[in-house]
């Protein structure tokens, strides 16, 4: 096919049946920062794991709250907790603590739905 | 008459003690891990075990640390902790002599003046009886100080004291009680039967108005029963410190340490917490961010009695201020660590980071500059101007695409996924052939050096700016700049670098000592070790230290580590340098700049 350089995206629906809405809500109660998120991305452009991978702490926040973790943990693992986002977010989110949480929160869920 | 039922609370409470402890040293001595029984067993045998018995006399009974922290809190504990060794020593002497041998009933000694009623065949017993006394005067001594120590803390040199628990009140309660007992009981006895001495005696002079002879026996019931309840007590209370910081102390000069998991040195080291709090003063969460529930006493505590909250394992700057002022001398970040441990997402096959470019060229040199110093790319241009000063032929090894040291994660209990990243860096390094690793970041520092198995030596670029002097391949200009210098945590206290870059700054200009330096510098707040605190928490614990860093009001605030400087540099006040930078921007010019 031509490359146009840019593309139509594929169609995405947010299955709220599927979805885990409860984990945002529990990290939310445990770092109470994640709400003042805005969305920027100076985290992404900073990170340390996006310069090596396609890891990208943005994204993974977004899907964290809209509950669509399939594949989330894998994503997470990327990160190394090495703080630059911390330093420079605008808002002060607590970054590295919504990462630890998130893959508290995912790895409970998954012991949860795949006992032993 | 050598037996009286008085006596049966001090020998239930005894062998009950000696029971229980002695199950709970098998239970730890098993759990040790593998590290620690090989080096128990290699140094058991040696010179080390003399050494060990000497610190157990002088930090056990004497406790040098609390006299050099306070010297009334010293008293205090000395007079309580030898003061009561030698009247059960010389208690037992005492009665050996009456009883003409040494194997006479244990609990004679401890009632010896209950049971040694005609003194009068006993030709000792002036001096002994003298002795005793004056053991008794000096340990009330030490309880009158330590009900004051309850009552105003701030005479004992203690901001803030332990919040203690309904078991450890018991105990102390039992404690406090047996000594004045003891005393009562005493001289009863000898206004009864003339065996006191110059304390006993008047005492008992002055109880004489009561009827004595129906006190007596009451008194010695109450004495013996304060000793049961304490020895009880005491294997599940704060007092466990008293018999396990002499185990402890053989372990640790035999080469026991804290590995990265908990084992029964752990356990040793939880028991030993006396929750004399002083690590309370000298945490920054409490005296500048008022976070008063997670200090080291609390964090020991709770996981000792299994109830230890994630709020209090994560809520830790650990910047090591506690270890300096403990004075049992715990591993207090190194226990935090260990159960930060995240055993339950361990199973991952975490991610391979393949991007990371291996060096095809030979270099003498690695330089890592670390995640922190690429937000602070003023320490990158300098160091990058003091290696072509010097001349060195280098490899920026995370100039473009670096991965972290590993040791965010592992503070986080991340273990498996550090060891993967210290394993990959190490590839790194060692591809590069090079002689020496010089790297930007304390953090990064502390991990090659303890956690990394480097064939390479590895330095600090304050350290490697020290060394390029001496060898004169940097000369720097001095002028009459007015500078302090902050200790990072993990390059100071984590790594024991403090002199290299004083002796540096001071060739440049004039270096002011700050009230809180060396072993006690404060931590700027950013340390990443904390996960919990919010930034507001994190903004006291800076203007806090900024304040005392900057009393004498310099030119400039020099540092040594990325995260520090760009902590300070959010408040805005002072103008804030690294050390390299600092050095860079005063090379006396041997290369000319066409």
């Amino acid at each position: 096919m031509k490359d146009w350089g840019y593309k139509i995206s594929t169609p995405r629906v947010i299955d709220l049946d599927i979805a885990y809405t409860a984990g945002y809500a529990k990290l939310v109660e445990e770092v109470p920062s994640a709400k003042k998120c805005i969305m920027c991305g100076a985290c992404t452009a900073t990170c340390t794991a996006s310069n090596l991978t396609d890891f990208s702490f943005r994204v993974c926040h977004i899907l964290f709250r809209r509950g669509q973790v399939a594949n989330l943990s894998v994503e997470l693992d990327k990160c190394m907790l090495c703080g630059k986002c911390n330093i420079v977010c605008p808002q002060g989110v607590n970054t590295r603590a919504i990462i630890s949480s998130m893959r508290i929160i995912l790895s409970d869920m998954n012991n949860r739905n795949n006992p032993l | 008459m050598n037996f009286h039922p008085l006596v049966i609370p001090f020998l239930a409470g005894t062998v009950f003690l000696l029971i229980v402890i002695s199950l709970k040293y098998i239970n730890w001595i098993r759990r040790l891990d593998a590290n620690q029984s090989a080096s128990i067993k290699k140094n058991i045998l040696t010179f080390k075990t003399v050494q060990a018995i000497s610190e157990i006399f002088h930090e056990s009974l004497l406790h040098r640390k609390i006299y050099k922290k306070n010297t009334l809190l010293g008293y205090m504990h000395m007079s309580l902790a030898f003061g009561w060794f030698l009247m059960i020593v010389v208690g037992k002497i005492e009665s050996s002599f009456y009883y003409g041998t040494f194997l006479d009933k244990p609990w004679l000694g401890i009632f010896f003046k209950y049971f040694a009623r005609t003194p009068h065949h006993y030709f000792m017993i002036i001096p002994f009886s003298f002795i005793m006394d004056l053991l008794l005067l000096v340990t009330l001594s030490g309880v009158m100080l330590a009900i004051l120590k309850r009552i105003r803390s701030t005479f004992l040199g203690l901001k803030k004291t332990t919040n203690h628990i309904l078991l450890d009140r018991i105990a102390l309660t039992s404690l406090w009680w047996i000594f004045p007992l003891r005393l009562l009981a005493e001289s009863a006895t000898a206004e009864l039967t003339g065996n006191g001495s110059f304390l006993t005696g008047t005492v008992g002079h002055l109880l004489s108005v009561l009827s004595v002879d129906q006190l007596e026996l009451p008194l010695w019931w109450a004495y013996s029963i304060c000793i049961g309840i304490f020895f009880i007590a005491m294997p599940f209370s704060r007092y466990m410190h008293i018999p396990t910081e002499i185990v402890l102390i053989f372990l640790r000069k035999w080469g026991a340490q804290a590995g990265e998991e908990p084992s029964g040195f752990t356990d040793i080291q939880l028991n030993t917490c006396s929750r004399c709090g002083l690590c309370i003063d000298a945490c920054q969460l409490n005296f500048a961010a008022e976070i008063n529930h997670i200090q080291p006493v609390y964090f020991i505590r709770d996981t000792r009695y299994h109830h230890l909250s994630k709020d209090v394992a994560d809520n830790c700057l650990l910047c090591g201020r506690c270890v300096e002022a403990c004075p049992v001398g715990l591993e207090l970040t190194v226990i935090r660590q260990q159960v930060r441990q995240k055993s339950e997402i361990h199973d991952n096959n975490y991610f391979d980071y393949n991007g990371a470019p291996e060096k095809t060229k030979k270099a003498d040199i690695v330089y890592f500059a670390g995640c922190m110093s690429q937000l602070t790319p003023t320490i990158l241009v300098s160091m990058k101007r003091i290696f072509e000063e010097a001349g060195v032929s280098y490899w920026f090894m995370d100039e473009e695409k670096g991965l972290c040291c590993g040791r965010p994660l592992r503070q986080q209990g991340y273990l498996q996924q550090s060891k993967d990243l210290v394993n990959k860096n190490t590839q790194l390094i060692h591809s590069s052939g090079a002689k020496l690793l010089v790297t930007s970041c304390p953090i990064c520092y502390h991990s090659f050096k303890n956690e990394y198995s480097l064939t390479i030596p590895v330095m600090h670029h304050s350290d490697y700016i020290e060394m390029l002097m001496k060898e004169t391949k940097l000369n720097l200009i001095q002028s009459d700049i007015e500078m302090v210098y902050h200790d990072p945590c993990e390059l100071g206290r984590g790594s024991g670098v403090y002199d290299q870059p004083r002796h540096v700054l001071q060739s440049i200009g004039n270096l002011t000592a700050v009230e809180f330096e060396k072993e006690e510098s404060l931590c700027c707040g950013g340390s990443l070790s904390n996960m919990v605190i919010d930034s507001e928490s994190r903004q006291k614990i800076r203007d806090n230290t900024l304040k005392v860093l900057t009393k004498s009001r310099p030119d400039v605030l020099v540092t040594a580590c990325p995260l520090c400087k760009k902590t300070f540099a959010q408040n805005n006040k002072i103008k804030i340098m690294d050390i390299a930078e600092i050095v860079a921007a005063n090379i006396k010019n041997k290369i000319k700049t066409s």
